[in-house]
């Protein structure tokens, strides 16, 4: 069936199977490769976006339930042509907040939307904040020391 | 992992999904977050040949009081119920465990009324809903039925609602100054309960004590006949049939119905 969503900024229309899910729609039909699959059972996050505005985990959402809606990945926070980092990559690359990289897209994607909803949050908020991301290096320390940094930086967290 | 095929329609208005429903019977399947359905489909354990989406049914999307009672409609999600001033103020339990389930992003899709039709025994909701004294509407093809929380988990993943019948609302009792307290003992972050024990006003109810979640009979028959928090939370494993499995045995299940069910009594809340 035919969907529109609106990835990135980019208004598309795509005809796509009902089975089809979100993440999988964004690697392979849109071509956005950002958003990694980890576990596939929505557990790690790494294959957070927004959907609306808000953080969701794609492996668990269908296409057809983008519908209409608008859906920003990692590529959609560096600028048109990538080559300016959105605050937030610019702190997880200023504290190291990232090791092997699988979890990043998922993590930054998660620490964008809990700045939106709260731009100064403590540690605790942080880290609880961002439970449902997981960090198989266990690099955690520095991710949250990053999203701090983000924030103390007073980042503005534009879509 | 991939779904078997299905068709997939989004109904626009709650009658519309109601006739798609009764037309399909048991070959369709009610979608609305997709945080319950969508794991298992992608695991085949269920194929359903029609998703019926009534995710955008929006008349299903309220938290308003009306009378005694606190309506909430069955499309409302785990954040909306998180950020309800509505619901701290009149159901405080319900945003505190709302909280715990999950993580921030299956919040911002799983519903109150997935939740509830899914009947995971260790979930969280289920187990509130118990204990708080919900009533939950549903609608089918002869209209509107309710039906109390303790009659509406029949079984594992069980519930009273018919394949041709939508949970439209939840009616909770406005319960703003009854003692509550809610302990969720989980081993990863984001789990599901071990055990889990709700307790508002002299009810308890657990999860992951039984194929269902349950109310702890004895622990509250014991406290309305004068007994110490403590005495009754001895009694809170009784009647229950807890499995065991990697993550706990039947014993320890038991010690912790227990243990749970005394701090929950006590006023604590969050997770053990």
């Amino acid at each position: 069936m035919e969907v529109k969503v609106t990835v990135n900024g980019v208004a598309r229309r795509d005809d796509v199977e009902p089975r089809l899910l979100l993440v999988h729609y964004l690697r392979e039909v849109v071509g956005l490769r950002a958003t990694n699959v980890g576990c596939d059972t929505s557990s790690c996050g790494a294959c957070t976006v927004h959907l609306d505005g808000e953080a969701v985990k794609s492996c668990t959402v269908l296409a057809v339930q983008a519908d209409g809606c608008e859906v920003t990945t990692l590529e959609g926070l560096a600028g048109d042509d990538g080559s300016r980092l959105h605050p937030v990559q610019a702190a997880f690359r200023a504290e190291h907040g990232l090791q092997c990289g699988f979890c990043t897209p998922g993590m930054v994607m998660a620490a964008t939307a809990l700045l939106r909803s709260n731009p100064h949050p403590s540690e605790r908020e942080v880290r609880e904040g961002l439970e449902g991301n997981f960090c198989r290096c266990t690099g955690y320390h520095n991710i949250v020391r990053a999203v701090l940094a983000a924030a103390a930086a007073g980042a503005e967290v534009p879509e | 992992m991939i779904p078997a095929p299905f068709d997939y329609v989004r109904p626009a208005r709650v009658e519309d999904a109601l006739r798609l429903l009764a037309e399909h019977g048991e070959d369709a399947k009610v979608l609305a977050g997709g945080h319950s359905l969508l794991p298992i489909m992608k695991l085949r354990l269920a194929a359903p040949a029609l998703l019926v989406d009534v995710g955008r049914l929006d008349a299903l999307r309220h938290i308003r009081i009306e009378g005694e009672d606190v309506a909430i409609g069955a499309l409302t999600r785990h954040a909306d119920l998180v950020s309800s001033p509505v619901l701290r103020a009149e159901v405080p339990l319900l945003p505190d465990v709302a909280a715990l389930v999950g993580d921030q992003q299956i919040r911002n899709r799983g519903t109150i009324g997935g939740s509830l039709v899914h009947g995971d025994p260790a979930a969280d909701l289920p187990a509130a809903v118990l204990a708080l004294g919900a009533t939950l509407v549903l609608q089918g093809p002869g209209g509107e039925r309710r039906v109390a929380a303790t009659e509406f988990f029949t079984g594992f993943l069980q519930t009273s609602t018919a394949p041709d019948e939508l949970l439209v609302e939840i009616r909770v009792p406005r319960c703003p100054d009854a003692p509550w307290g809610y302990q969720k003992f989980v081993r990863r972050a984001n789990d599901w309960a071990v055990v889990a024990a709700a307790a508002v006003d002299g009810r308890v109810a657990l999860a992951g004590m039984a194929q269902t979640p349950v109310r702890a009979a004895a622990t509250e028959e014991a406290l309305t006949a004068g007994a110490s928090p403590a005495e009754a939370a001895a009694l809170a494993d009784r009647d229950t049939s807890p499995t065991a499995d990697l993550q706990a045995s039947e014993a320890y299940r038991r010690h912790l119905a227990r243990l749970l069910t005394r701090r929950a009594l006590g006023g604590a809340r969050g997770r053990a």
